[in-house]
């Protein structure tokens, strides 16, 4: 057997200098619909301005799923732009050669098919979901300790039942639905592969973020009436609609 | 069996080492044998506020890596029976602690000692994960303020993930809360936050409620742990802290206005 160099150094005591570890991140999406709609630039600038503190520094990824048949050249000024806000781009998912090679040029990493978000309108609207297996309703993660800030709770397949706590700064994150038998005061992300059917209960609303499939809210957009309420939060027509409880 | 408690907060300056040096005095008067560790390799406080600080000849880190013996290190309180601090080291960093040299004096001390008081540095980095690895138990120590009890938020979610109890999948460490500095007028005021919306957040049980007192710093001054001085209010909140630790059923004190005689009404209305 033939070690590397570095391998030889590390069996010799000195060990690696860094370390490669898996890592599991929730990433926002940027899905491109319409680029050479004349308000696309002024809508995206506004969404970041409406919630600054939010995008600042964050990785996005584009998904470049709606729009793969078309030529990839808004993909530079789309990059440009949202640099020029602050907003990382990351990589590009759901595209098509043209559009990979045209964000391997630009500097992005390219997300495999199947990844973060997978829904694809062109081909299957929004039926989708149910073409594959769907996700919700199958047993999923319960937890029963609170979800601390720093914490991450993933329930890869199926629902994530909550019974404790979500402090601010924590994430929860499912294929289904989430629920949250006590306040959610951090970040949840139901239907995470894409499920729009996807919906997130809670006790007590007192949320940093809300998201399904990709969609998301951030506390400052949530009516103030709703917060502290027993709420149900469900995507209706690309929006996120919350509603109280009885 | 001795117990190894971790005095925590993910936050500076909120009172972990003033809580360590009370908490851990207060245990041993009660006739438990005890020893206090100061993990904040670097700043090195311990010592001053247990006022031992020149009798200081070998530490904690000389015990990990130079081959000095535990005994040579441990430092007999004059005050206390029963009482012991391990200081730490002034001139060398938090990179001198080393995961296997920790677990020797841990497993080393469990022998002698029935109460091991881990005082930890701020932050959520190696120090910090070193103080709190091996406890059994811990005491978030947390200012009534937003950012202390995000930072205590914190270090909740890694000692049940991170510590030695979670890593081997034992009962997991049992939390208490020390909310300490409560300034009762500015909680009053709505400049602070209330023992109860603290709770509300952090979810896990109260250990004590410590006033915010100025004898607190005459004490440090003097090198003395608050709990000898039998006339502070911050000494005695300590000393119902330590009982409850032991088991104690205690009402907790100072954490609402004291009833005010005439007289303290009439000059106050009139201040
Ligand atoms: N209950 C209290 N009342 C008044 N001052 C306090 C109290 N508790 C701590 N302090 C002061 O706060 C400062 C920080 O305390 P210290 O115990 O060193 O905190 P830490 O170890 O968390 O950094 C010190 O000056 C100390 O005297
Ligand atoms: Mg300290």
């Amino acid at each position: 057997m033939k070690l590397s160099a570095a391998e030889e150094a590390s069996k010799a005591g000195g060990g690696l200098p860094f370390q490669i570890r898996g890592s599991l991140q929730t990433l926002l999406s940027l899905k491109i619909l319409r680029p050479d709609d004349p308000a696309f630039f002024t809508g995206l600038v506004e969404k970041v301005a409406h919630a600054p503190d939010f995008f600042r520094n964050a990785p996005i990824v584009l998904d470049g799923g709606a729009v793969k048949a078309k030529s990839p050249d808004c993909l530079a000024e789309i990059v440009e732009r949202l640099k020029e806000h602050r907003v990382v781009p990351v990589g590009l998912q759901n595209g098509s050669a043209a559009w990979n090679d045209a964000a391997v040029e630009l500097g992005l990493a390219i997300f495999g098919a199947g990844g973060a978000s997978v829904d694809d309108p062109t081909v299957a609207g929004r039926g989708a979901a149910a073409a594959k297996p769907a996700p919700t309703g199958r047993p999923g993660r319960v937890v029963r300790e609170p979800v601390r800030g720093g914490q991450q709770v993933v329930a890869a397949e199926g629902d994530l039942v909550v019974m404790a706590p979500v402090s601010s700064g924590a994430e929860v994150a499912a294929a289904g639905h989430i629920h949250v038998y006590a306040p959610l005061r951090g970040r949840a992300f139901a239907g995470m592969n894409g499920d729009e059917q996807a919906m997130i209960f809670c006790e007590q609303l007192h949320a940093e973020l809300l998201s399904i499939a990709g969609i998301h809210l951030v506390s400052e957009e949530i009516d103030p009436r709703l917060l502290g309420k027993r709420v149900r939060v469900t995507l209706v027509a690309e929006r996120l609609k919350v509603e109280p409880l009885p | 069996m001795s117990k190894v408690i971790v005095v925590t907060s993910g936050k500076g300056g909120v009172g972990k080492t003033t809580s360590a040096a009370a908490i851990g005095t207060a245990l041993a008067l009660r006739g438990k044998k005890t020893v206090i560790i100061d993990f904040d390799v670097g700043l090195r406080n311990l010592d001053l506020i247990m006022g031992c600080e020149r009798r200081v000849v070998f530490d904690f880190i000389n015990v990990i890596n130079d081959g000095i013996r535990l005994n040579q290190a441990l430092i007999k309180d004059k005050r206390v029976e029963n009482l012991s601090i391990l200081p730490t080291s002034q001139t060398r960093d938090k990179d001198a602690l080393s995961q296997e040299g920790v677990e020797k004096v841990i497993d080393e001390l469990r022998k002698e000692f029935d109460y091991i008081i881990c005082d930890s540095p701020a932050g959520i980095e190696k120090g910090a994960y070193m103080a709190l690895y091996h406890a059994d138990e811990a005491i978030v120590v947390t200012n009534p303020e937003v950012s202390s009890v995000r930072d205590s938020d914190r270090i909740l979610g890694i000692l049940s993930s991170k510590s030695k109890r979670a890593e081997h999948g034992d009962a997991p460490v049992k939390t208490h809360l020390l909310l300490t500095r409560y300034d009762l007028d500015r909680v009053q005021r709505g400049e602070m936050l209330k023992l109860d919306d603290v709770l509300e957040i952090l979810a896990i049980p109260v250990l004590g409620v410590i006033p915010q007192c100025g004898s607190v710093l005459q004490a440090s001054n003097l090198g003395m742990p608050v709990v000898l001085d039998d006339k502070s209010k911050a000494g005695q909140a300590y000393k119902d802290a330590a009982a409850r630790l032991l088991g104690e059923d205690i009402e907790l004190r100072f954490v609402n206005p004291e009833k005010r005689g005439l007289v303290d009404w009439l000059f106050r209305r009139s201040a």
